[in-house]
């Protein structure tokens, strides 16, 4: 008989909505979920947002989040009932026996106190150790986790370290009070790929010192395939599948599973090109007012009609400010930018509404990219209206169609952003950008903040209307899996610069410059051991380290 | 809907009434605003003569029952117009400040920190012993001081959304300045602002009824509240009510307002705190 560590019985969590317009009522989120973790074993939880695997995990600490309550079931921690332990056994088994990794460590540190101190602070408040020995201990999990100088590192505070250095250093919180159940929650979601693959090691490797037990929050299966046991997959609630890693991997049971593995295999063939190029960019130089460091260092690259460019890099290579240096909304200092055969003013002010009009533009969040207070009707009508000048029937008219081309059908023109899903909301964003009958479409991370799944549907959508209305693309992200299903031609950025820069087939092709080498290695495979595997062969060490 | 808690049902209520008799004004007063009806400082309270006059009657024997009808008029038509100059000029002068932004915003706000720098009282004072206090006078004296605080408010929630990746595509789409003021910021800025044109309109009520105490609000022979505190203070010294009925509806109109502007604040905040509603 295994050690059974965390034992959740038929788990039932409810919560309290507020429909607009009606009365508020109760809904179950999470139906009967059932589970095991042994002492010393990861179990992954994964899922899309919304299917609960967050809500699951924090009942682990018999906490709910924001209003929801837990309704039935039973979670056992070392034996005990946790459910009914009150408040004094919750505070006892709290930052003690459970811990918690969250995914933003830039929003979970308090900013005015040095790391160490929030490092030891729960330790010390359980009485488990003497602050001399809490911040021995703190050192020796910096040292574990690879974080620079160990002994000196909590003394900085958190805005003097990277966000990869933060997820550790958050990770050694969590390790400090020597728990047996660490949850991590999404902790490498909000890293650059050539970070995450530090941290998610460093976690990897801490895990397997300290034997603690952990529950690994994620949605991406690559991830929690490299530092799990078993891995179990939800959705809306419900148990989907649940096994170990290679059985979920190699030889999934249902459906949805399989979608999942199988997510990044849109194919994708190279296309010459044909034309003039749509968009040209020649030594772009640019920087920001009031700074004398540049952001973009002469620049130049080619778009054709018809054809997708992606500039890859991670956060901070410059690949939105060459966005924005586009567009106008940051005037570059030299060089020139052709678009459509005209040479493009270098301030928004100055330009044509033609230029406006052919060069638009879908944002990451499109949340905040849509007026809250606009319906979609107003959302997609208004470049109609202000650039063609449609009204009423025929402005109403057009926009049904352009709902009909990103398949969202009837129904959606007389909703608010906030009434429909976060897919949906993206394809709206994308039909706003299609009214205006653009020549080139500039993508600024696009997928990033979506399900895989969902992502996946955009993609398609995009290259699908790509070849109905002859659309360039300008296709920015940090996610090489989405690059090699979409892009014609790929630019690769590095701290401000072109590194390398070509049709999609040379770029990937080897042999690679260094930083090159290192962005392909650092997305996750859908393979076990595949972490071990890129870590020992790797060139380069991250910039953000 | 959700459920209105007892707090701001009282204050809805009382708030009604006092602007159901300020519009009526004419027909609910028993007795014309300048009529003398009976004695001097008649006290229907605690006096041993009991008066025939609801609230008793004034320092010269008029009917204050019916002043204090007429004056509920004058002042909140006052409040209620110096409150919608304070919001349209602070809040149309704010959301520019916020769009435009570089030195425009600078000048403007600059100015603003200086009027708002001198007590607004004092600053009040000065400007109306110079200048022939007329109501036309007192709403826009009283609306500009007050527009600098709405300038502030709306320009600091404006500040937030022009930042927004919905103001960003406007703005490529390109759209001038009243589109992005007029559709893409005012709605989102409606309700803080709504909760805070609560508190200003009580603002404006309590600035008017010091104004007219200290004798540069309403002038005779018009009467606000405060001018009728002002009128009949010297009878507190003999025991008289009269000074005391329009000071407790004063505070009466500022507690109900403030009651309901609580509760918009409430629902407001709770909306925005909420995970995607």
């Amino acid at each position: 008989m295994p050690d059974i560590l965390l034992d959740v019985r038929n788990l039932k969590i409810g919560a309290t909505v507020y429909p607009p317009g009606e009365a508020p009522k109760d809904i179950e989120i999470v139906h009967g979920v059932s589970f095991q973790l042994e002492k010393g074993k990861v179990l992954g939880l994964i899922g899309e947002s919304g299917a609960g695997k967050s809500t699951i995990g924090l009942s682990s600490m018999a906490y709910g989040r924001g209003g929801v309550r837990i309704t039935g079931g039973e979670v056992f921690v070392n034996g005990r009932d946790i459910l009914k332990a009150g408040a004094a056994g919750l505070r006892a088994l709290r930052g003690r026996e459970v811990t918690y990794v969250a995914q933003s460590a830039a929003a979970a540190f308090n900013p005015a106190k040095k790391i160490m101190e929030q490092v030891i602070e729960t330790t010390l408040m359980h009485g488990l150790a003497t602050r001399a020995e809490a911040e021995a201990r703190a050192v020796a999990l910096f040292g574990k986790l690879g974080l620079p100088n160990p002994q000196t590192f909590g003394d900085r505070y958190p805005h003097q370290v990277s966000g990869g250095q933060l997820q550790r250093a958050m990770t050694a919180m969590a390790l400090c009070p020597e728990p047996d159940l660490v949850v991590f929650d999404e902790p490498t979601t909000a890293l650059d790929v050539t970070t995450q693959i530090d941290v998610l090691a460093a976690i990897k490797e801490a895990i397997h010192a300290t034997g603690v037990a952990a529950l690994y929050i994620t949605h991406d299966l690559a991830v929690v395939a490299q530092v799990s046991d078993d891995i179990m997959v939800l959705r809306h609630g419900k148990t989907v599948e649940y096994g170990t890693v290679s059985q979920i991997i190699e030889t999934p049971k249902e459906d949805y599973t399989r979608a999942l593995v199988s997510v990044h295999a849109i194919a994708h063939e190279e296309k010459p090109a044909t034309a003039e190029p749509v968009l040209k960019v020649e030594n772009v130089t640019a920087r920001y007012k009031g700074t004398n460091f540049d952001v973009l260092k002469n620049v130049s690259v080619e778009l054709h009609p018809g054809q997708t460019l992606a500039v890859v890099g991670e956060s901070g290579s410059g690949k939105s400010t060459l966005a924005r240096a586009i567009t106008g909304l940051l005037p570059p200092s030299q060089g020139r930018i052709t678009f459509a055969g005209r040479e493009l003013s270098r301030e928004l002010k100055d330009r044509k509404l033609d230029d406006l009009r052919e060069l638009q533009m879908i944002y990451q969040m499109a949340d905040v990219a849509m007026n809250p207070r606009h319906t979609v009707a107003t959302i997609i009508g208004r470049p109609l209206e202000f650039y063609f000048g449609l009204k009423g029937d025929a402005k109403r008219k057009r926009v049904q169609e352009l709902l009909d081309e990103i398949e969202m059908g009837r129904g959606f023109a007389d909703r608010y952003p906030a009434e429909l899903s976060g897919g949906q909301k993206q394809r709206v964003c994308i039909a706003r950008a299609l009214a205006a009958k653009p020549k080139l479409i500039i993508c600024d991370e696009v997928t990033s903040a979506l399900d895989p799944l969902v992502a996946a549907g955009i993609l398609r959508l995009l290259l699908d209307l790509q070849k109905i209305e002859g659309v360039a693309y300008l296709f920015i992200t940090h996610d090489l899996a989405t690059v090699k299903s979409i892009a014609d031609s790929i630019a690769v950025m590095y701290q401000g610069a072109v590194q390398r820069y070509g049709g999609k087939t040379d770029v990937l092709t080897p042999p690679y410059d260094d930083y090159t080498d290192l962005l392909l290695s650092s997305v996750p495979e859908m393979k076990l051991g595949w972490l071990e595997h890129v870590l020992a062969h790797r060139k380069m060490e991250s910039a953000g380290n | 809907m959700s459920r209105i808690p007892v707090s701001a049902l009282i204050g809805l209520i009382l708030t009604g009434a006092f602007f159901f008799t300020a519009i009526f004004a004419d027909f609910l007063a028993p007795y014309g605003l300048n009529q003398t009806v009976g004695d001097v400082w008649e006290n229907p309270f605690w006096s041993e003569e009991p008066s025939q006059y609801l609230l008793g009657t004034d320092n010269i024997g008029r009917d204050l029952l019916s002043r204090m009808i007429y004056g509920c008029q004058i002042t909140i038509f006052l409040a209620t117009a110096a409150t919608v100059v304070s919001f349209t000029t602070g809040s149309v002068l704010g959301f520019t400040a916020a769009v435009l932004g570089g030195w425009i915003d600078q000048v403007m706000s600059r100015i603003v920190d200086l009027f708002m720098s001198l007590p607004s009282l004092i600053l009040a004072l000065v400007i109306l012993s110079v200048m022939q206090v007329t109501l036309p006078v007192l709403v826009i004296v009283i609306g500009l001081l007050d527009s600098t605080r709405v300038y502030r408010l709306a320009r600091a929630v404006a500040v937030d959304i022009v930042v927004m990746d919905y103001v960003e595509a406007a703005r490529l789409r390109g759209e001038g300045t009243r589109w992005i003021v007029l559709r893409e910021i005012l709605p989102n800025a409606l309700s803080p602002l709504v909760a805070e044109l609560g508190l200003r309109f009580i603002f404006a009520v309590l600035f008017i009824s010091t104004l007219s105490f200290l004798g540069l609000g309403v002038q005779p022979p018009l009467a606000d509240w405060g001018g009728m505190v002002k009128e009949n203070k010297e009878g507190l010294v003999y025991g008289v009510s009269a000074a005391l009925v329009p000071a407790i509806t004063i505070a009466a109109l500022a507690i109900s307002v403030n009651l309901v502007a609580d509760w918009i604040l409430n629902r407001t905040t709770s909306l925005k705190g909420g995970r995607g509603a």
